[in-house]
């Protein structure tokens, strides 16, 4: 696109962006706070992720943009158009032919790989955000490894409910170091962070925060010795891939409590049924139309 | 059978189509033009120039059409080309001393060096609807306007400083290049200069009821507007070719000094302090809500009492008054969020449930 | 000011850096790794590994300390001219620059706080070879193990200690880079 420098950012940008991010991988599980820019998208849709996107890419790369696990959600179609336009790289919908991922809320179901990024748009990166709102106090409790307060949350929560209260955006630890918020991907999710052969990557745009998991990084889940840590499990096959191993969207059919759980992760299950696989609404398999 | 939908590219394609349609509302009515929005709408542009944080009419202007007068929207417009420029240098410090005044008051004396120049102000203005604009209306009487007047107009609070009853403002905390917070994290505690700079660009709503919530007890700091001013200054640059400074451009300012009362502490005799005010273009209200909100966060360094009001709180007053921000992260609540949505159906169901064998049992 | 300082930056400023970028980021994210980046034209006493790195991550904004043999007239201009970046002592660095020798002692560079780890220091070291043989790494970023010719050893875990506090560092040689993060955990082999 004329008028804009490659990846839309200009290089001084670029440059205090590839700073923070190289801190931030030699620091994992740290926010390294960023000067982040207005960008053309607003605040909250992103832009935290794009600016990381941004001082990454190269010509080569091949971006996929998932919202909701999904690449045709109408925020992922904008940013995957976005970056068409002012970097003029190739874009995919399948995760296996992806160098660059860029994500909200999920995790792609199929496994990454070495020479794959996933960068993750973040909206409240401090995970003791909620227990804390002052940023001059948190930091405090991360420079001094205090998490007790984040602990007596937690097992409050399984006092009154019988079991952790938080069904997304689980916090987690890094190296056994820093306490770290893995962006609201449901906790379904969260096993997936833990010794990932990609680099994942985080940008809070508005907060002004990017934090990094470099590969085959020790990444727990919190939890108690007598209440570990368990993932969600789906409790149906996916309605149109049969898959019992995906995280599901629950889809309203009719206004008579009909329902259906199908994949969230759409590449996922456009390959299942591609190589096959039947779920018991599903019509038989057509190539979507890109 | 489902068939999942899949139409986000060509829905956004279409609702592109439809906004540019409404924007341009009924076509058999003349479409406004920049030049009338720049000239007619002039308040709006100012505004839209201060909040964006770019001096430039044209692009306010231009801005504002395309975002069908919606003022945040247009803001977001000027930040986000903004951000795409190049940056030449800092200029010199404005001097607000010097400024063309065609508004120029003090609430403190009655009259003072340079005069009370009223200037064209809504103040006095009865709130009755003009129904001649409305017919199409005549061109103004030819109001006697006084040219700016030349005049020097020393800054009412030097009146003060004089006799050593106003707080002198330090001049270390002002660093040779000031902070931007627009290259650089925001990191607290801020400079007084970053506050302000934060403040210049926030929200006009935000600082007005903030500024107000001091004058209902929230961080009281008797407030007088020791003076306004609204004119124009050289913007000066120094060129290190050149070794002096040159004059770049003109802009229209507005600027308030709040007077306000303090009856001094262990270390300090009794003595008047100030809060400070600068907006660009023509904004009275937010000049002042400013310089209040600014005198309220100045508390730890007059040896105030922090009284827990939001208005002294750096932290608080910093991290919401930008309204590009708070907007951006208000309507991103519109995004999908059914994914997370899932995990909490999901939990709530197995809680209740859980909760309801419970009671079943206990029954 | 010499001319070759103004020649050797990058033919394509924006795609040149951003491959060579990437390939850092590689590099820092999985420590031991050995990659081959390229673009630059430098002057006589610096790599083109080394020239590579500091077009791409320094600025007016980031402090370059030259170290020992690295800090000559040329390597100055060059510096300057492409990056714009201020030549400092030790203790203001964000970058500093040289081969091991001259770099040592590594405690006089900015290691960060606790509040602020990030704000620390990046040693670019020139070697006269790097290979994945000597010392033994692990730590994230890493599978099993991996292996570096570290120039030293006790060094580096002495800067492991630190954490989350410490230095980071990018090892250079002719066109090849590889990089050692803090989080590293150094052994003998």
């Amino acid at each position: 696109m004329s008028g804009y420098n490659f990846a839309y950012l200009d290089e001084q940008t670029k440059r205090m962006i590839r700073r923070a991010l190289l801190k931030a991988v030699a620091i994992p599980g740290y926010q390294v706070p960023f000067a982040s820019r207005e960008m053309p998208m607003p605040y909250g849709w992103g832009t935290g992720g794009v600016q990381v996107t941004a001082a990454c890419l190269v010509p080569e790369d091949t971006l996929k943009v998932i919202d909701q696990g999904a690449d045709d959600t109408t925020n992922a179609v904008s940013i995957r158009a976005f970056f068409a336009r002012v970097a003029d790289i190739a874009t995919t919908e399948h995760t296996r032919d992806a160098s660059v991922i860029q994500t909200r809320h999920r995790i792609p179901e199929a496994p990454l790989r070495e020479d794959q990024i996933l960068v993750f748009q973040v909206p409240i990166p401090e995970p003791l955000r909620f227990l804390e709102p002052r940023e001059t106090e948190t930091r405090k409790m991360h420079a001094l490894e205090e998490y007790g307060l984040m602990h007596v949350r937690l097992y409050e929560d399984i006092a009154r409910h019988g079991e952790i209260a938080k069904s997304y955006a689980y916090p987690v630890r890094v190296e056994g170091r820093y306490v770290m918020d893995p962006s609201p991907i449901p906790k379904f999710d969260n096993p997936k962070l833990d010794d990932c052969p990609a680099l994942q990557l985080f940008g809070a745009g508005r907060e002004q925060r990017i934090y990094a998991l470099p590969p085959y990084t020790r990444v727990e889940s919190l939890d108690f010795e007598d209440y570990p840590f368990k993932a969600s499990r789906p409790d149906h096959p996916c309605a149109l891939c049969g898959a019992r191993d995906s995280y599901l969207d629950e889809v309203v059919i009719d206004d008579a409590g009909g329902r259906m759980f199908v994949c969230s992760d759409t590449d996922y299950c456009n390959d299942r049924r591609a190589a096959g696989h039947r779920g018991e609404m599903a019509a038989p398999f057509e190539e979507m139309p890109e | 059978m489902y068939v999942a939908v899949k139409g986000g590219e060509r829905a956004i394609a279409a609702a592109h189509g439809w906004l540019d349609e409404e924007r341009r509302g009924d076509p058999a009515i003349p479409e406004l033009g920049t030049d009338q929005i720049r000239t007619q709408m002039t308040l709006a542009v100012d505004r839209v120039m201060a909040e964006g944080s770019l001096y430039d009419p044209d692009l306010a202007a231009l801005a504002l059409k395309q975002a069908r007068g919606d003022a945040i929207e247009a803001i977001f417009l000027i930040r986000a080309y903004r951000t795409t420029l190049p940056r030449f240098g800092a200029s010199i410090p404005i001097a607000t001393g010097a400024m063309a005044c065609e508004r120029r008051i003090s609430a403190i004396f009655k009259d003072a060096p340079g005069g009370q120049v009223l200037g064209p102000t809504f103040d006095y203005t009865h709130r009755l609807l003009d129904f001649a604009l409305m017919a199409g209306g005549e061109a103004p009487s030819s109001a006697p306007q006084s040219e700016p007047r030349d005049a020097a107009k020393p800054h009412v609070t030097e009146i003060l400083a004089r006799e050593d009853l106003i707080q002198a403002e330090s001049e270390h905390d002002e660093v040779d290049t000031p902070p931007d917070l627009t290259r650089a994290p925001l990191s607290l505690p801020a400079s007084r200069a970053l506050r302000l700079q934060a403040l210049a660009r926030g929200d006009e709503g935000f600082l007005l009821s903030l500024a107000y919530s001091t004058q209902r007890g929230y961080g009281r700091n008797h407030p007088f507007v020791g003076e306004l001013r609204v004119g124009t200054v050289a913007v000066e640059m120094e060129i290190p070719e050149l070794g002096f400074a040159v004059e770049i451009g003109e802009i229209v300012v507005s600027e308030c000094e709040s007077v306000n009362q303090f009856t001094g502490s262990k270390t300090q005799p009794a003595q008047f302090t100030r809060g400070y005010g600068l907006v660009f273009g023509r904004g009275e209200r937010k000049a002042i809500s400013m310089a209040l909100v600014d005198r309220a966060l100045r508390w730890k360094e007059l040896g105030e009492e922090n009284t827990g009001a939001p208005a002294q709180d750096e932290e608080f007053v910093l991290a919401h008054a930008d309204n590009i921000q708070a907007s951006g992260f208000l309507e991103h609540i519109k995004l999908p969020h059914y994914v997370d949505f899932q995990a909490e159906l999901e939990l709530i169901r197995k809680l209740r449930s859980e909760a309801l064998a419970h009671l079943g049992a206990d029954a | 000011m010499d001319a070759a300082a103004l020649s050797g930056g990058f033919a394509n400023p924006a795609i040149d850096s951003a491959r060579v970028f990437r390939e850092v980021l590689q590099a820092m994210a999985r420590p031991g790794r050995i990659a081959r980046i390229s673009g630059v034209g430098p002057p006589p006493g610096l790599s083109p590994a080394a020239a590579a790195v500091l077009l791409t991550l320094a600025d007016d904004t980031t402090p370059v300390h030259l170290a020992g043999p690295c800090d000559t007239a040329i390597i100055r201009d060059y510096l300057r001219f492409h990056t714009g970046a201020p030549v400092a002592a030790r203790g203001r660095a964000a970058f500093a620059i040289g081969p091991w020798e001259a770099l040592v002692p590594i405690i006089d560079y900015p290691f960060g706080s606790d509040e602020y780890p990030d704000h620390a220091a990046t040693l670019i070291v020139e070697m006269p070879a790097l290979a994945a043989t000597g010392a033994r790494l692990t730590g994230p970023g890493i599978r099993d193990e991996a292996y570096l010719s570290l120039p030293e050893i006790a060094p580096f875990r002495e800067n492991r200690r630190l954490f989350p506090r410490g230095l980071d560092f990018i090892f250079t040689s002719g066109d090849a880079i590889a990089a050692l993060p803090r989080t590293t955990i150094v052994g003998a082999r």
